[in-house]
This record gives structure tokens, C-alpha cells and sequence, in this order.
């Protein structure tokens, strides 16, 4: 318990102390939500969808969660390269803590920069439906958190280096970003789009945050959140698994 | 009574045998130096000891343990200061010390006790709360030799602890590490690249070359055999005078640029 401790508390100080990583890791998805948001938004307005701000908002944050996220999974590649990891496996600890006090702990820091997003959004407008669904939007930026972080995990467990990262960017990253519903409606898309965005993890963590936040979803909260936990579950098993096979 | 035991062991990276087919024994309380030139195997084989590698075959005994099936229980036993830095560089010393304390296990008022005695002796308990990445190369080093202390392990692997010291630092963690050794009977497992310092400190010996050990015994065995006069000129007997070129790794290249990046 208290490995799993020291390790999620190591994150957050890592996390808090480099407050260029944290605004600089601000910086994108706000330019997306002003840009788009004020850009596209009299277009979304004409197209009778309503306020694209308030469409926006959710999606921006499952942006800036999975950037945070899946970086602080792919974050043990440098600690591989750079030693510490050695000082965690050498220790008569069980893999399976280590992972897991490291994956909370990038969860924990990726909700953060989620929620700072989540806050900022509210300068330029943003309205939340009903208050009281708030708690609920926490369990969604939680999970989806959680669910990139492990991915991140069991991507770094298998990469050598940094040299795939930028693979990771634009072959995992954006697409799941871009193919999430996080800018567009799902409704009415090509069959084609509609399946891609039906097995994007992304878009059912955006369609919950939506749904709690500006009451809009696709999928439905519980659907939502039953296949977000299920591929989280999974995914930790797979990291887990991927971790505790690291030789160095 | 041996502490380590390690019969016919062998790794192998694809084609290339890193280690090849050793075996050796350290006896409790002995200070053993393992020597070799660069890519001799020495750090492979420190690897394989401490769990953090599988061997391809052969046996360890590690304090009656095998790291491969029980990597708990020699875990638990030995204590490491890796060949390169290991710290985390966004914390600060106190904090380094404190994440090993307690990945480690030990009780908050002992590790609480330990850590300030220990820092003490590495003369950084005044710069304590300040951050490992503006620290020196020495002050690294002597942080990451307390850090592997807490825990007070039966045995020490040192992995070339001195590379890049000062003559000053040396002494002082050599003085330290064989005071261990006397007063609780410390195993200590070291490489070194320095000879005179071998010479000094070991009471055993094994030259490793190419993944096989080469030759093993006190430092007069060793002198005697070879028809020499100083463990250094030994050295060179046994393993030749040829320099040997090691492959950059991916580690080393993504330092390089790390380097680069940080000015």
C-alpha cells in the first residue's frame, strides 16, 4: 500500500513542479477550443446544432487528458532509460504495485489537467447543464485517465526508446482525438466513420463527459460507462502483464 | 559460507554471448571484485544477480535464493549502486531517500533515523532539500551509495561506484563502504575500472573477458600466476593490451540528445 503510495505521490510532485510541461500541455487544446469553438461555431449554429462552445467543451477535455495521460504512461521509457526504473525493479516490491502506483498517479495528474481545462472553459462561456451531474463528470475523466495512462504503460513496457513516441503521436494519438466525436456529432456520419468512431475508446469517454456535462450523448452514460471500465480493466491486465516482463 | 553462488551461467543476446558459461562463488563477509575490460560482461552478470535480468541458463544462488524464481527474497537482500545514475532527478535528495526507505519497507522512525545518519556521513545532509539534477556527478554518486544503505543490505553490489570521482570522494565512500564491511560484515560486490583501487580493497578477485572468467583468486594469486608485480600489470597479462570497442547503445545516443536538449 504505502509503494503504491510513494509512487502515485512521486507523479504529482513531478507533475506540480514542472509548470512548464503544465501550461505548455494547456496551450493546444485551448487554441483548439478558441479556434474551432469561435471559428466554427456561427457554421454549427446555421446547422441548427446549437452553441459549438457548448458542444466543444467536453471533447477539448478528453483532449487534454489523453495527451497528459498516455505521456505520463509513456513516461517510464525515460525512467528506463534514464536509471530510476531500476531502483523500482530492484526493490522487493511486486511489479503489480509499481504499475499500478504509477498508473494512478498519472491518472490523477491527467484528471487534473483535465478539470484546469475544464475550469478555463468557463472564461470563454461555457455553462455545465446541471451542476449536480458534476461528481458524474469526474468519474468520466477519471476513467478515461486511468484507461490512457495504462495504455500508455503497456505501450512504454514494450518500446525500446523514444524514437517510436512520435509513431505513438500521430498514429495513435490524433486519430483517436480526431476520430473520437470530440469535434463533430456522431449522428448522420458515413458508415465507414461511424464504425471507426464506435471502437475509438475516446469517443465513449467524450460521449460521457458530454452527456454529464451539456446533456448530449450518443451512446448512453451507462454504456458509456461500462465499456469504459471494461477496457480499462483490460488494458491494466495487458499492462500489467507487459510490466512485470520488463528486463533491462 | 557463500553468500553468492553461480554455476555455468549463461546469457545471451540473439547471437552474441554475453556471458559465457560462468561460475564463481563470494563467501559472506568478503570483498569481491569483479573485473573486466568494457563489454567484458560484468554489468550482465551484475543484472542476472540482482533480478533485473533472466539468464539464459545456469544457476544462481543468491543468500539461498534464485532470482529467477524467488526475486522477493534476494531482492531483499542486497543492496545496488548502478553503473549509471539512477536517481530521480526531480526530487530532491531527502526525497530519493525517502521513496527508498519506503519501496523498501523499512519503519518510518528507523528509515527517519538511518536517512539523516546516512546523508550526514555523505556530507549532504545540509543540501538535503535540494534537487538531485543540481547536483554534481560526485554528489550524485555519494547520494546514490546512502540511498542503497537505508535498508542496511546483507550484500553491497557496487557497478563501477568511483567512475569519474575525485580522489577525495573515492576515498571517503571506499572508507565508508569497507568500515561496513568490517563492523557488520557486509558483503561487498564491486567493479571498478581503477586497479590500484582493486588492489586495495579486494580480498578476492575474478578478471572476467569476452564472458568468461578468466582467472580468480587473491591478488597475489593473481600476480603469481601471471608473473607480475601489480594487480594493474596482471590485468593486462591476462586480458591483452588491445583496446576494445564497445557498440553506443540506444541508451547512450538518447543521453547524448537529452544533453543536447537541456542547453
Amino acid at each position: 500500500m504505502n509503494t503504491i503510495y510513494i509512487l502515485w505521490l512521486r507523479q504529482l510532485k513531478r507533475y506540480s513542479r514542472s509548470k512548464a510541461r503544465i501550461i505548455g500541455s494547456l496551450g493546444q487544446p485551448i487554441l483548439f477550443l478558441v479556434a474551432m469553438g469561435f471559428g466554427l461555431g456561427p457554421v454549427f449554429q446555421r446547422a441548427g446544432e446549437g452553441n459549438y462552445i457548448q458542444f466543444l467543451v467536453p471533447g477539448i477535455v478528453g483532449m487534454g487528458i489523453i495527451f497528459t495521460a498516455l505521456f505520463s504512461g509513456i513516461e517510464i521509457i525515460w525512467d528506463k532509460k534514464f536509471g530510476f526504473l531500476k531502483e523500482t525493479l530492484v526493490a522487493p516490491t511486486s511489479r503489480l504495485e509499481i504499475m499500478i502506483g504509477r498508473t494512478l498517479g498519472g491518472a490523477t495528474v491527467a484528471s487534473f489537467q483535465g478539470l484546469i481545462i475544464l475550469l478555463l472553459s468557463f472564461i470563454l462561456g461555457f455553462r455545465p447543464y446541471d451542476a449536480a451531474l458534476l461528481p458524474l463528470t469526474l468519474v468520466f475523466i477519471f476513467l478515461i485517465a486511468l484507461f490512457f495512462t495504462a495504455l500508455g504503460t503497456a505501450i512504454a513496457s514494450v518500446l525500446e526508446d523514444m524514437q517510436g513516441f512520435q509513431l505513438i503521436m500521430n498514429f495513435l494519438v490524433m486519430p483517436l482525438f480526431f476520430l473520437s466525436g470530440a469535434l463533430f456529432p456522431l449522428e448522420g456520419l458515413p458508415e465507414a466513420l461511424k464504425f471507426v468512431t464506435s471502437i475509438d475508446p475516446l469517443s465513449y469517454g467524450v460521449d460521457g463527459l458530454r452527456g454529464t456535462l451539456v446533456n448530449i450523448v450518443h451512446f448512453g452514460l451507462t454504456m458509456d460507462f461500462l465499456i469504459l471500465s471494461f477496457i480499462t480493466l483490460v488494458v491494466l491486465g495487458i499492462g500489467s502483464y507487459l510490466f512485470s516482463r520488463i528486463q533491462i | 559460507m557463500k553468500v553468492i553462488r553461480v554455476k555455468n551461467l549463461i546469457k545471451k543476446f540473439g547471437d552474441f554471448t554475453a556471458v559465457d558459461n560462468i561460475s564463481f562463488s563470494v563467501d559472506r563477509g568478503e570483498v569481491f571484485a569483479f573485473l573486466g575490460p568494457n563489454g567484458a560482461g560484468k554489468t550482465t552478470t551484475i543484472k542476472m544477480l540482482t533480478t533485473l535480468l533472466h539468464p539464459t541458463d545456469g544457476e544462481i544462488l543468491l543468500n539461498g535464493h534464485n532470482p529467477v524464481t524467488e526475486p522477493y527474497e534476494v531482492r531483499s537482500s542486497f543492496g545496488i549502486v548502478f553503473q549509471d545514475p539512477s536517481l530521480d532527478d526531480e526530487l530532491t535528495a531527502l526525497e530519493n531517500m525517502e521513496f527508498h526507505g519506503v519501496i523498501y519497507k523499512v519503519p518510518a522512525d528507523i528509515r527517519r533515523e538511518r536517512i539523516e545518519q546516512l546523508l550526514k556521513f555523505v556530507e549532504l545532509w545540509e543540501r538535503r532539500n535540494e534537487f538531485v539534477k543540481n547536483f554534481s556527478g560526485g554528489m550524485k554518486r555519494r547520494l546514490e551509495v546512502a540511498r542503497g544503505l537505508i535498508h542496511h543490505p546483507k550484500i553491497l553490489f557496487l557497478d563501477e561506484p568511483t567512475l569519474g570521482l575525485d580522489p577525495q570522494t573515492r576515498n571517503h565512500i571506499w572508507s565508508y563502504i569497507t568500515g561496513l564491511n568490517k563492523k557488520d560484515g557486509m558483503t561487498i560486490f564491486f567493479s571498478t575500472h581503477y586497479m590500484e583501487e582493486a588492489e586495495k580493497i579486494a580480498r578476492s578477485i575474478a578478471v572476467i573477458d569476452h564472458g568468461k572468467i578468466i582467472d580468480q583468486g587473491t591478488v597475489k594469486d593473481l600476480e603469481k600466476r601471471t608473473k607480475t608485480s601489480s594487480l594493474e600489470e596482471a590485468f593486462l597479462s591476462l586480458t591483452g593490451t588491445n583496446i576494445r570497442e564497445e557498440k553506443p547503445s540506444g541508451t547512450d545516443r538518447m543521453r547524448i540528445r537529452r544533453r543536447l536538449h537541456r542547453r
